[in-house]
């Protein structure tokens, strides 16, 4: 176990190194910092100064690795547009984000546990073709689409929770969901074939004939094992949630890390996005660690494998 | 059944018992997958659209006219049957933009899943064909694309390098070929332990000449229905970008765009926002299940 820990924290510290460093790359040779600074037309004098203040006229290894020093410190430089330290920003607004991510995936879990059981248990029945409609349904609506029709119908027809803001757990209902739906597709369908295949297997038979039945069978026996990968997926899927955030977060006025990111993406704040990428792609890398450490928790095979 | 066919090879009856062809059998699931229809219908009817929108289009969709703002569709109150749809802010027909619309989601769709489809079984290939260090350095390159928060890099890199139809179809693609990457490296390996692939290592063909001529031709089949699951994927990243004001630029009909134009009065006129939304989720469903059907009629195990 420890040595299967060891190897996959070593390899979610090469994906950060090599993260950040590609994304640095793409960030300061797809645009030229200084002009991003100061606006379009500015002076050449003046994009001189600035490229020297900042420092951007250093070559880019130096510069990466003098970033990189920095966020090992817990340091990832001044925004450009806010003039404050990025860290500070982020910190600011990572609550409201975590919480939104959060409760959309209990949302998903809500939805699509319970739908891909009971499709799984009476598979080619209405309920079975019910759920794969859904399923086949939800993943060609457009995110951001269903969030406006959310608003629509239930912002104005029915409006009994508020549409815009997050002040209060009710501000959270519609955007949860909204973020939460684009998860239930993989996660239910997961469930479905998963829970199919174990009840199909000898050991079911073997409880069934010792008499277990219904949800005692399904609790005891056949969950369990089924859910590993539905686990490994919502971890998986959470991480994926703060990326999704900049959609879900804009259209219902969130102040969260997504508003931030499409906010600081239109000030060309190149530190900002550099954090923001920096740190989504961490929570992913966190959350597949933490998936693989929990499913090696659970089944034997993985760690001593 | 086949030993009387071969016993009796003159006897007609008995050679049309025998087994059908695989191309037959693909042929006969296909005409009775549901899925397979309909998606397939959807596409070709919105290909056709994309294709012949001059022709369909009754409008020009860039003209604008005050006169006309905001009317409402030619069945609701105040709407005019000269503008079947009614018109957007601008007094531009509605019907018109979603039509020209089909066009940009289309060509974003295959441009950027052309370029995963390159990258990812270039990618898949190698890693499943040579193995060893190759595979270990794509499996990684993997890992750490999957980590990337695609939307948000997709949005920084289009709007810092400038938004334009081809900006997006590139990044868009750069960023999704993982999925083929899976795929094709899985079945390469497979692939590579059977005999005529190692019969055409043994004749002494190149790597290239075994990949092309023995390998590709055995993944076409699964590279298709990849394809046409990424052709919906990409089809709404663009939509997603565009409505962020981060990918197609105004006055280009696109239905993101043209969501994220009609938000402002969505309340008052919510036919602005529920119609591209229907022409995008029409697109990607149909698109949707004919790769879903496409994939059970041509798996060997095939379903139902």
């Amino acid at each position: 176990m420890l040595k299967y820990t060891l190897q996959r924290a070593l390899l979610a510290l090469a994906v950060a190194a090599v993260v950040s460093f590609a994304t640095f790359l793409l960030l300061n040779y797809a645009t030229d910092p200084a002009y991003a600074i100061a606006g379009e037309d500015a002076d050449p004098a003046v994009v001189e100064q600035i490229r020297q203040t900042y420092g951007l006229d250093r070559p880019i290894m130096v510069r990466y690795l003098d970033w990189a020093g920095g966020v090992l410190r817990g340091d990832f430089g001044d925004s450009y547009y806010w003039h404050k330290p990025v860290a500070e920003l982020v910190a600011d607004r990572a609550p409201v984000t975590v919480a939104l991510a959060v409760s959309a995936l209990l949302v998903t879990i809500v939805i699509a546990i319970p739908l891909g059981a009971l499709a799984a248990l009476n598979p080619n029945s209405v309920i079975d073709r019910f759920a794969l409609m859904i399923a086949v349904s939800a993943q060609a609506i457009p995110n951001f689409w269903l969030g406006l029709i959310m608003i629509i119908l239930l912002g104005v027809m029915l409006p009994v929770f508020p549409v815009s803001g997050d002040d209060s757990w009710r501000h959270f209902v519609l955007p949860a969901f909204v973020l939460g739906a684009s998860s239930v597709p993989a996660v239910m369908r997961l469930t479905r074939t998963g829970l199919i295949e174990v009840m199909e297997s000898d050991y079911i038979r073997t409880a069934r004939s010792k008499g277990f039945r219904g949800l005692a069978l399904l609790r005891r026996h056949a969950l369990r094992n089924a859910i590993l990968p539905v686990v490994s997926v919502l971890a998986v899927q959470l991480g994926q949630k703060f990326g999704g955030s900049v959609i879900t977060e804009t259209i219902f006025a969130i102040n969260g890390l997504g508003r931030l990111a499409l906010e600081s993406i239109l000030g060309a704040d190149i530190p900002t996005v550099q954090m923001l990428i920096f740190v989504f792609a961490m929570v992913f890398v966190g959350m597949n660690l933490l998936a693989d450490m929990l499913n090696a928790a659970l089944d034997p095979r993985i760690r001593i494998g | 059944m086949s030993d009387q066919a071969l016993s009796r090879p003159a006897d007609s009856e008995a050679l049309e018992a025998l087994p059908p062809t695989p191309r037959q059998v693909i042929l006969r699931r296909a005409r009775r997958h549901r899925g397979l229809l309909i998606g397939g219908v959807i596409l070709l009817a919105l290909a056709a659209v994309a294709l012949f929108a001059p022709l369909l289009a009754p409008h020009d969709p860039t003209a604008q006219s005050l006169a006309h703002r905001l009317l409402p569709p030619a069945w609701a109150q105040g709407g005019k049957a000269e503008f079947l749809l009614g018109t957007d802010q601008n007094g531009r027909d509605y019907l018109s933009r979603l039509i020209y619309g089909t066009r940009v989601s289309l060509m974003v769709g295959f441009g950027a899943a052309s370029i995963g489809l390159i990258i990812g079984v270039t990618l898949g290939i190698m890693a499943g064909y040579f193995g060893g260090l190759i595979d270990h350095a794509v499996s990684f390159l993997l890992t750490a694309q999957l980590a990337l928060p695609g939307l948000l890099l997709a949005m920084a890199l289009v709007f810092i390098i400038g938004p334009s139809v081809w900006v997006v179809i590139a990044i868009v693609g750069v960023l999704h070929w993982n999925y083929y990457l899976v795929v094709t490296r899985a079945a390469t390996m497979r692939l590579r332990s059977l005999d005529f692939v190692a019969a055409s290592d043994a004749m002494g063909a190149s790597a290239w000449q075994t990949l092309s001529h023995e390998v590709l031709p055995n993944l076409a089949g699964q590279i298709i229905v990849i394809f046409t699951f990424e052709l919906g994927i990409a089809i709404l990243a663009e939509s997603s970008l565009s409505f962020l004001g981060v990918g197609i630029q105004p006055p280009t009909p696109s239905w993101g765009l043209m969501i994220a134009e009609g938000k402002q009065s969505m309340f008052y006129r919510p036919w602005l926002v529920v119609l591209p939304g229907i022409a995008l989720f029409l697109l990607v469903i149909g698109a949707n299940l004919f790769g879903d059907g496409l994939r059970d009629v041509t798996s060997p195990q095939g379903r139902n």
